[in-house]
């Protein structure tokens, strides 16, 4: 059960900021990954830029709309994995996943993407918290296809 | 009725409608939701149940349940009867001019996918067109598509205006002679917009055009006849009138019923079968492939006949009081947006925050207890049209108050203060 103060928790002013200012919001012309990541139940919709250099990520932004949630996500995601590996990036993946799942192993790993730990509260919202995840995932893998929650 | 409008004083009593007492037939909202009680508004997606409807069910399967138009014995014969006074109450609810021209289906989706199938299929070839409207629900597009796209038919689509209300004009340049079906919701989803079906009709059938309505959203909130109408497909989701999932009714003339080809092959449709020849059973009885849902027949009869107990017009009165009333409330709150502003309107109030998803919206009001849909609600074109991913929408039903049209207002401003 959710109350007040668990949309406190989901809401963080973190979350807030992010949602309102979203950092690398931005189309990145020469990445060398790129997908789209769609919500049909709701409409949200992203693109994510990648550019893996050597294996790691050198760049990476992203450009679309969605709620809060999911673009405090994407702006947050970008920030966290600018310079990580693929094989980082992947880890985090899981970790985050777990997270807004209610499955968290080792929350201190995530830095600052731990305030996403509230979505868990509210089961509908984690495709919203893993959007923008799951296009990444798929602009590494490199499908071309969008990727969708449903 | 004119032997009311005789006598003023019960003109009077009349239009006292005890919302207060229509609620407790409805056990499901005298309940808490994240500790407040339960704000219902989100009727458009599916109403709420009265006891009446529940304990049809429940006596059904205490006391008749059997296979109908089979058995010789006593339950199959009860069954039986019950469920062919449903198709008699359907046919008075809606002013069909015989109980053969109702036939039953899962709900609106089925009901518009079976006339675009057989009706669809026979009539509508290589470059012929059918048109709908731009406020169409997915359900009263994607079957057209199909169609169009087996036969290489094209699908025409009427616009509107910024209001959310049909360009007739724009309509009836689209009617041209290849023009093979018309299809147009009666009261929109998304948007709440009445539209003129009656015109639509006679425009349509000037030029020998049928046309199917897609009354979803109409059925529950405006008194209907098909007859009236003149239109010659009208559909309805029984979940939607107060009744159960599962069970639909589409309204068809005899005159094009008897001239489609069934619908699906099975049980009950058929009058004589050997391997070299079927004849299939007559109307309604051929659309009505295999055992149907029975108990949700039994049950949109329930939701019928209460209905008519409190009046449809009554309710239309009602919730045309609560849309006015937060409509008025809504568009006072600075940054709230109202999507669908069309003069003829029913039912539901779609609405926009500005920066603030609608998602967002829907979680902090169900903080509040207050359920609303938010998304697209299965119109994406309307929200192209709009140019917005999605609304918030607030959908109203018979049982719904002015104090919890406040407590949505009430809800809306909390939205901005968690998200502002």
């Amino acid at each position: 059960m959710s109350d007040v103060r668990e949309l406190r928790d989901l809401y963080q002013e973190v979350i807030l900021e992010h949602s309102k200012k979203p950092k690398n919001f931005r189309a990145i012309d020469s990445a060398n990954h790129k997908a789209e990541g769609f919500n049909p139940l709701c409409g949200d919709h992203f693109t994510i830029y990648v550019d893996v250099k050597d294996g790691s990520i050198s760049d990476i932004g992203f450009q679309g709309s969605g709620c809060a949630i999911s673009k405090a996500s994407a702006s947050m995601m970008t920030q966290m994995l600018k310079g990580k590996t693929e094989t980082e990036a992947e880890g985090i993946f899981t970790r985050f996943h777990g997270l807004v799942t209610g499955h968290a192993g080792d929350e201190q790993d995530l830095g600052k993407l731990a305030v996403f730990a509230g979505v868990s509260e509210f089961p509908l919202r984690v495709k919203c918290a893993t959007l923008a995840w799951h296009a990444l995932r798929a602009a590494l893998k490199g499908d071309q296809e969008a990727v969708s929650t449903e | 009725m004119s032997t009311v409008a005789k006598f003023p004083e019960k003109i009077h009593a009349a239009s006292l409608y005890d919302v207060q007492k229509v609620r407790k037939d409805f056990p499901i909202l005298h309940q808490t939701v994240h500790g407040r009680p339960l704000v219902y508004l989100d009727n458009a997606a599916t109403t709420q149940k009265p006891l009446a409807v529940i304990e049809a069910i429940e006596s059904y399967y205490c006391h008749d349940n059997s296979n109908i138009h089979r058995g010789v014995h006593t339950l199959s014969e009860r069954a039986t009867e019950a469920y062919e006074k449903v198709r008699v109450t359907a046919q008075k609810f809606l002013n069909a001019a015989d109980y053969k021209e109702i036939i039953f289906v899962r709900g609106t989706t089925e009901a518009i996918n079976l006339v675009a199938q057989t009706y669809g299929r026979k009539n509508v070839g290589s470059g012929d067109e059918v048109l709908i409207t731009a406020m169409e629900h997915h359900s009263n597009i994607v079957p057209w598509q199909l169609l169009c796209e087996e036969k290489g038919a094209r699908l025409r689509v009427a616009p509107i205006n910024d209001r959310g209300e049909l360009l007739l004009d724009e309509f009836e340049k689209l009617l041209g002679p290849k023009t093979k079906f018309v299809a147009v919701a009666h009261l929109s989803n998304a948007l709440g917009t009445i539209n003129p079906v009656r015109e639509i009709v006679r425009m349509a059938h000037s030029r020998n055009v049928p046309v199917l309505v897609d009354g979803a959203q109409a059925a529950p909130r405006m008194q209907v006849d098909v007859q009236a109408l003149d239109c010659d497909f009208y559909a309805l989701s029984g979940h939607k009138v107060y009744g159960p999932t599962g069970i639909g009714v589409l309204y068809g003339k005899t005159s094009l019923l008897e001239a489609m080809p069934p619908y699906q092959g099975g049980g009950d449709m058929i009058a004589s079968v050997t391997f070299e020849k079927t004849v299939y059973n007559r109307l309604p009885y051929k659309f009505e492939a295999g055992t149907p849902n029975i108990a949700a027949t039994i049950g949109l009869g329930a939701a019928f006949e209460y209905l008519n107990s409190l009046g449809v017009e009554q309710i239309e009165q009602h919730e045309a009081g609560l849309l006015a009333y937060a409509t008025k409330s809504v568009e006072t709150i600075p940054g709230v947006k109202v999507v669908g502003t069309a003069k003829e309107k029913a039912g539901v109030l779609s609405f926009v925050m500005d920066d603030i998803h609608p998602h967002d919206i829907g979680t902090i009001l169900d903080t509040e207890g207050i359920a609303v849909r938010t998304g697209h609600h299965c119109a994406q074109p309307v929200m192209q049209r709009f140019n917005i991913p999605a609304t918030a929408r607030a959908s109203f039903g018979l049982y719904n108050t002015r104090e919890e049209v406040d407590a949505l207002v009430k809800g809306i401003r909390k939205v901005q203060e968690v998200l502002g």
